[in-house]
């Protein structure tokens, strides 16, 4: 029977500590199990490309994240991340309001679509907008006369970076915004606060937890986007070649030590990442939790 | 803007306030999911099926085609089957204990959340690339696992590690013990309890965060292209092969093929949704 660490337990009081103990006996296979399957899995393959990233030496490392393509493809990159993250994270809101606290014809539709995304193959979605802006492409011949080039330059790189990554934003606030209700939100605006009034002082603070962990989903989403912007942007040197791009061709160029170098400073990107991540996710249950307690 | 009194009294009546005009709000969601969803998966399946459903069946069902659908769906399933077992491990090892370590253990479930795909693959490159200690040690051995199967198999493992972790995690944290505690006292064993009232509870989880790892799987594409080799009939999957058929103009052997995963993908979508749909509709009544 698990013990709880609080000595002073009221009979039929268990708390979430009471059940969550060091473990005993054979519960520490359990944990030796996952701890070296997690650690096999994901940690291994992580410090082999830290390993053979460094092995090169830190000046090399410096001189392949600085040569030229390097550079141009990790701005691109940058640019593009931000740009659709932005754009993800204001539609995104839009949308999780318009989910939770609007109802008309066609929201179910709308709900039905918003994950799918997500399980699309980045390679099927940046097919999906070859063939929309494509040399057969449906708005082919209208961006033709307008003298925009959108497949293969950095506006098709863009839209299909947007579409991997346009669920995660609006995925993470919608609970957020489920939990909350309409109560404050209703009691400002018929008290006199505006519209943006509203959003700004009671929505916007509501969420923001969620928001900041679903911006940074989105964020590295986008970031790391492969087959999509291979498809539609063809990876030309220079043009439409972003970081991930540029790790594949130093693959199949055979230099691996570009390849781990780049790699490595996504990784590490990510890992930066990630701590964002864990660091929302933990403010917002901590606000949870507080709201749940103070009802 | 301020509300007149009669629009206040309106929404009120209604139960609903729009305080950031109902078709502000509408519009922008509209044309966001519109533009950005819903018009490249026409253009898809509209040249998926332009040319009638023989051409469509005939394209999708192609040998090679057809080889690379199966391997996908079977590493696919292979791959959901360890996550059930270990994720579910995982998240009970995170909730129910506190050992040194666990906050780390706790933030590397994301990791794949947060690394490029593509980076994954070349991580498993560096480490058991030929020229690597751990796999020419393993290649010595007769065992290879950069340009074959394995190496598939490894790659999805770690792009879907969080999934059933994830959705399992938080419904385990719910359920407060009380049941579990009620059992042990009446005498049932930790196993018989951990089946009979722990394993109903999350089932739900699980199949969520499986049937969603499954269709991530069915599309990854960044970490296998550098690691399967893409060998036809042996290590081609279907993502690698669309992008093979795209690369070589065969538009529409690759709508083809595109088309029967996202039909796959939506139907799996509808699976979860219905879930979670069924899920809320319980706590609602409970």
């Amino acid at each position: 029977m698990p013990q709880g660490k609080a000595g002073a337990r009221l009979p039929g009081q268990v708390s979430e500590r009471s059940i969550a103990g060091r473990p005993r006996g054979w519960e520490w296979a359990a944990v030796g199990v996952v701890v070296s399957y997690a650690g096999l899995l994901l940690a291994g393959p992580l410090a082999a490309i830290f390993t053979g990233a460094v092995s090169s030496g830190g000046g090399e490392l410096i001189g392949y994240l600085t040569s030229a393509d390097a550079k141009r493809a990790l701005v691109l990159t940058l640019g593009l991340t931000l740009g659709a993250t932005t754009i993800n994270t204001v539609f995104g809101i839009a949308l999780a309001l318009v989910l939770t606290r609007d109802d008309f014809r066609g929201r179910r539709v709308l709900n039905a679509l918003v994950d799918l995304p997500l399980a699309v193959s980045p390679v099927v979605a940046g097919f999906a907008w070859l063939l929309l802006f494509g040399r057969e492409g449906w708005f082919a011949p209208a961006v033709d006369s307008l003298g925009v080039q959108v497949a293969f330059a950095w506006p098709g790189i863009l839209l299909a970076t947007i579409f991997v990554s346009a669920p995660l934003v609006a995925r993470e606030i919608i609970p957020v915004l489920m939990h909350a209700g309409v109560g404050q939100e209703q009691a400002a605006y018929t008290l006199g606060a505006g519209a943006w009034r509203t959003f700004r002082r009671i929505t916007l603070p509501n969420i923001r937890w969620g928001l900041m962990h679903g911006v940074s989903l989105a964020f590295a989403r986008a970031m790391g986007e492969f087959g999509a912007v291979l498809v539609i942007g063809g990876g030309v040197t220079g043009v439409t070649e972003t970081a991930t791009l540029f790790i594949y061709r130093s693959l199949d160029d055979r230099r691996e030590a570009a390849a781990f170098a780049v790699s490595l400073l996504l990784a590490a990107i990510s890992f930066g990442v990630l701590l964002v991540m864990k660091y929302s996710h933990r403010e917002g249950e901590g606000a949870l939790k507080r709201r749940k307690g103070g009802e | 803007m301020t509300a007149t009194r009669a629009q206040i009294e309106r929404g009120l009546r209604v139960g609903r306030v729009h305080p950031w005009g109902r078709w502000g709000l509408r519009g922008a969601a509209i044309v966001y999911i519109g533009a950005i969803v819903l018009l490249p998966i026409a253009a898809l399946v509209e040249h998926g099926l332009r040319d009638g459903i023989e051409v469509f069946w005939r394209e999708a069902t192609a040998p090679v085609a057809l080889a690379a659908l199966r391997l996908t769906l079977g590493t696919a399933a292979v791959v959901t089957a360890v996550n059930i077992v270990l994720g579910t491990l995982t998240a009970w090892v995170l909730v129910r204990y506190r050992f040194a370590g666990r906050a780390w253990l706790d933030a590397l479930v994301d990791l794949p959340f947060a690394i490029p795909t593509l980076v994954t693959g070349v991580c498993l490159v560096a480490l058991y690339g030929p020229h690597r200690a751990l796999g020419a040690w393993l290649e010595a051995r007769g065992v290879s696992v950069l340009f074959a199967r394995p190496g598939i198999v490894l790659a999805l493992l770690f792009v879907t590690y969080p999934f059933v972790v994830r959705s399992v995690q938080p419904v385990l944290m719910e359920i407060d013990g009380v049941q579990e505690e009620a059992s042990w006292t009446l005498g049932a064993s930790k196993l018989r309890t951990f089946f009979r009232i722990t394993l109903p509870a999350i089932a739900p989880g699980i199949s969520t965060g499986a049937l969603l790892g499954f269709a991530r799987a069915l599309g990854e594409f960044g970490s296998i292209v550098v690691v399967a080799g893409n060998l036809p009939y042996r290590t081609l999957t279907a993502p690698v092969y669309i992008f093979g058929q795209i690369e070589s103009q065969e538009t529409r052997s690759a709508s083809a093929v595109s088309v029967v995963l996202l039909a796959i993908s939506f139907v799996l979508m509808l699976a979860v949704d219905w879930r979670r749909e069924r899920e809320e509709s319980k706590y609602a009544a409970g």
